[in-house]
């Protein structure tokens, strides 16, 4: 068969065994910072052991190699599959895969050295961020050469919102990061005091808008249809729902920085923004969930819909949560507690990391050449697991993070503050056990899915190379 | 905000909305397909797309929260330079707050304006307040028993920096200390650096240095420490000076300790409360830190 008839799968397997690979590293590392806030000895008295070392490198983790891998995985696979046609450029996809685990090893060793440039989310140092542009660049050569030179007209969904992640991303990435060097390993950011405080929550807030909300709608809009049997809901649903979410998720950095030097103005517009964001969002739910209308007896037999519904269940939620937080009532009690650590794990566990499993599931065995999944019902296993591990995880942060928010402006008759800081994190500790509870099932899950896909993947693939569909 | 950006936001903020509601409407008055009719389009294979109206609730929600950004924008700051027809500002808001607490709160404490300060420490409802005010804002470095922590110093002990009289803790609180202690590293060298922390041991009675290191030492003491030590080297409150001759170190009495004060020298700060605390509140502060002297 001539190869350029054929799809591209092997950077897509690669990505797709490190995207696993990477989540049990990332959460491994999340379970042990967990359970530093209960035993701090856990650091060892080592400095590269420390919590505020091993913070970063857990989001960096989780983020950029978990949820960048299975970006990278599912991206590649579905623009193949979705225009028809090879992967544009092989070679520069291979690069992509190289270079971005590369990024990643060097986060992994730079992190834990102290080495940061002290922006959550944007910590990697200059020479790392240097190396993230160059492979982003590859990155949208690949995929958008590929949807150049497609075979059909029209440009499906989840293609869109894969577009706009990697354009948006790049944008937000040499913006946010813009720096003078000093040095090999230091520099100095461009911007300076509320001016920095607001580019970087601009980055902060469209990185999950962007990297975590618009690429996995892009892997929601293939993988949901194409496991239910059933077509998109509605397609005027995505239009409205694509164009909006995306412009109006520019606005909403601000909301990080209420009551702080940020003029009221930009305050204001980050509040209001966010709360009209709630129904742009939930257009991306409804477009998942109301796509098994027709088909619901299905999410009784397949654990990998239930995955998926379950992730978009979690998505309505967190994205609803999200603008209740953004008002500055509410942000007034949230802010600076575990409240928001809760917020953000719904959307992290129960939305990216769960449509991420159930992609995976889907495309697994697809491109190793297999039939299905090595066990079923080590699936269904790993979905109850990690259910009841992102209920605990969160449960038990909506209620410590609003206990802390309510005891640190409790007031006593004579205007003193009831509690001090350490009677808070005191009252927490339970909480924190089931915290870490819930971590560690949702880590006990992955591991489950790393087993089923090393049974499912071992000897190699089998007649793995697929031709190219014909365009209907 | 120069005209051009107040412009600039407001042209942006407007564009932003009026679009995202365009968009809305004209997909809301596309034409309805029936639920059986996917949009002609086939990819992969089998993916294909309905093209069902968009929700009803959804579209509801959509402009509920339009309409909530337009009316929260006219009240409030956000429209440029626009102020907002309520003049909020979070500047505002905090005086406004403030006061309201003052107002609340400021009889607890204005009850005993007219005692002297010596006679607070012996009224417990004072106290009590004090307390409460020392746990919110002072706890932090001297500790919640206000028995301090290396570099913060113990409250319920003898040694005092500045002094003990009621009317001195008040100014200490007040407006707060900033000690200074010179690096002296490089005036005294090496040895010179030795033979001062000779002297400063044998003065506590510790240290089996050599007589002629301690004499060596005292001169240089007396020569670059007595101005602010004092020649017996018993300290200055006038200048937050401490007392070397007693068992109370503030930065660690162990060899290396004094010996790394003197290398490096040292800032020590005591945070002004004045804009945090009116008057009044100080004074039972004043009470609550003399009645740890009758503990």
């Amino acid at each position: 068969m001539e190869k350029s008839q054929t799809y591209n799968d092997t950077v897509v397997r690669q990505f797709a065994v490190m995207t696993v690979v990477w989540g049990i590293v990332g959460m491994a590392v999340g379970v042990l910072i967990a359970a530093q806030l209960i035993w701090p000895s856990l650091n060892m008295d080592l400095p590269w052991l420390h919590f505020g070392r091993l913070r970063p490198l857990h989001t960096n983790a989780v983020i950029f190699a978990f949820g960048g891998c299975a970006l990278f995985a599912t991206s590649y696979y579905v623009v193949q599959r979705t225009c028809h046609v090879r992967l544009f450029a092989g070679p520069l996809a291979a690069f992509t895969f190289w270079g971005w685990q590369l990024v990643i090893v060097l986060a992994a060793v730079t992190l834990p050295l102290g080495l940061t440039q002290g922006k959550e989310y944007a910590e990697l140092i200059w020479p790392i961020d240097v190396l993230i542009t160059v492979v982003w660049v590859a990155y949208a050569i690949v995929f958008f050469g590929t949807i150049a030179t497609r075979r059909v007209k029209h440009i499906y969904v989840a293609n869109w919102f894969y577009a706009a992640f990697i354009i948006t991303v790049a944008l937000l990435h040499v913006v946010n990061s813009l720096a003078i060097p000093v040095g090999a390993l230091q520099s100095y950011p461009i911007y300076a005091g509320v001016v920095d405080a607001m580019v970087q929550w601009w980055y902060g807030h469209n990185a999950v808008g962007f990297f975590l909300t618009a690429g996995f709608l892009g892997m929601m809009y293939y993988f949901v249809p194409k496991q239910a049997g059933r077509p998109v809901y509605s397609y005027r649903l995505s239009v409205v729902h694509f164009w909006a979410l995306i412009s109006i998720y520019m606005w909403a950095g601000p909301h990080h920085l209420h009551y702080t030097t940020l003029p009221d103005w930009a305050q204001s517009l980050g509040m209001v923004f966010s709360l009209m964001l709630l129904a742009p969002s939930w257009g991306g739910m409804i477009n998942g969930i109301m796509t098994l209308s027709g088909a619901w007896h299905k999410l009784r037999s397949d654990p990998i819909l239930k995955f998926m519904i379950v992730s978009l269940s979690f998505y309505g939620m967190s994205t609803f949560e999200g603008p209740m937080m953004s008002i500055k009532t509410v942000n007034a009690l949230s802010h600076y507690t575990d409240w928001t650590i809760g917020h953000v794990h719904s959307g992290a566990l129960g939305w990216v990391a769960m449509i991420s499993m159930g992609s995976l599931y889907t495309l697994v065995p697809r491109v190793f050449g297999r039939e299905s999944m090595y066990s079923e019902k080590a699936i269904d296993l790993h979905f109850w697991v990690s259910t009841i591990g992102v209920v605990l995880y969160i449960a038990s942060m909506w209620i410590a993070g609003v206990m802390q928010g309510l005891m640190w402006r409790a007031v006593n008759v004579d205007g003193t503050l009831t509690y001090s800081f350490i009677e808070s994190l005191k009252a927490t500790y339970p909480y924190y056990g089931v915290r870490l509870l819930g971590g560690s099932l949702f880590l006990v899950g992955t591991l489950i899915m790393a087993w089923n896909v090393w049974k499912t993947i071992a000897g190699g693939e089998r007649n793995a190379v697929q031709a190219v569909t014909e365009p209907a | 905000m120069s005209t051009f950006w107040s412009v600039f936001i407001i042209v942006l903020v407007v564009g932003q909305v009026v679009g995202a509601l365009w968009l809305l409407q004209a997909f809301t008055r596309a034409p309805r397909a029936p639920q059986a009719d996917t949009t002609g389009h086939t990819w992969d294979g089998d993916l294909k797309e309905y093209n069902n109206p968009l929700p009803r609730w959804w579209l509801v929600l959509f402009w509920l929260t339009a309409l909530w950004l337009v009316v929260y924008l006219l009240l409030y700051p956000g429209l440029g330079s626009f102020q907002g027809l309520r003049g909020w500002s979070q500047q505002n808001q905090y005086a406004e707050e403030v006061a309201a607490a003052q107002a609340r709160y400021g009889d607890v404490y204005a009850a005993f304006a007219d005692l002297p300060l010596a006679e607070l420490a012996d009224n417990p409802e004072a106290v009590r307040l004090g307390r409460n005010l020392f746990l919110n804002r002072c706890a932090t470095c001297h500790g919640s028993d206000a028995r301090g922590a290396r570099g913060f110093p113990n409250l319920t002990d003898d040694a005092w920096l500045w002094g003990s009289a009621p009317e001195t803790i008040q100014a200490t609180i007040t407006n707060g200390r900033v000690g200074v202690m010179p690096a002296l590293g490089a005036a005294l060298g090496e040895q010179g650096l030795n033979e001062v922390v000779a002297y400063l041991l044998s003065l506590s009675g510790r240290g089996a240095a050599d007589p002629a290191a301690v004499q060596a030492g005292q001169q240089k003491f007396l020569q670059y420490c007595s101005a602010c030590h004092g020649p017996q080297a018993q300290g200055n409150q006038m200048l937050g000076a401490p007392n070397l001759t007693d068992d109370d170190w503030l930065h660690g009495s162990s060899e290396e300790a004094i010996r790394d004060v003197i290398l490096n020298g040292r800032q020590n700060q005591m945070p002004a409360q004045k804009d945090f605390l009116t008057a009044d509140q100080i004074r039972t502060l004043v009470a609550y830190v003399l009645s740890l002297q009758q503990g």
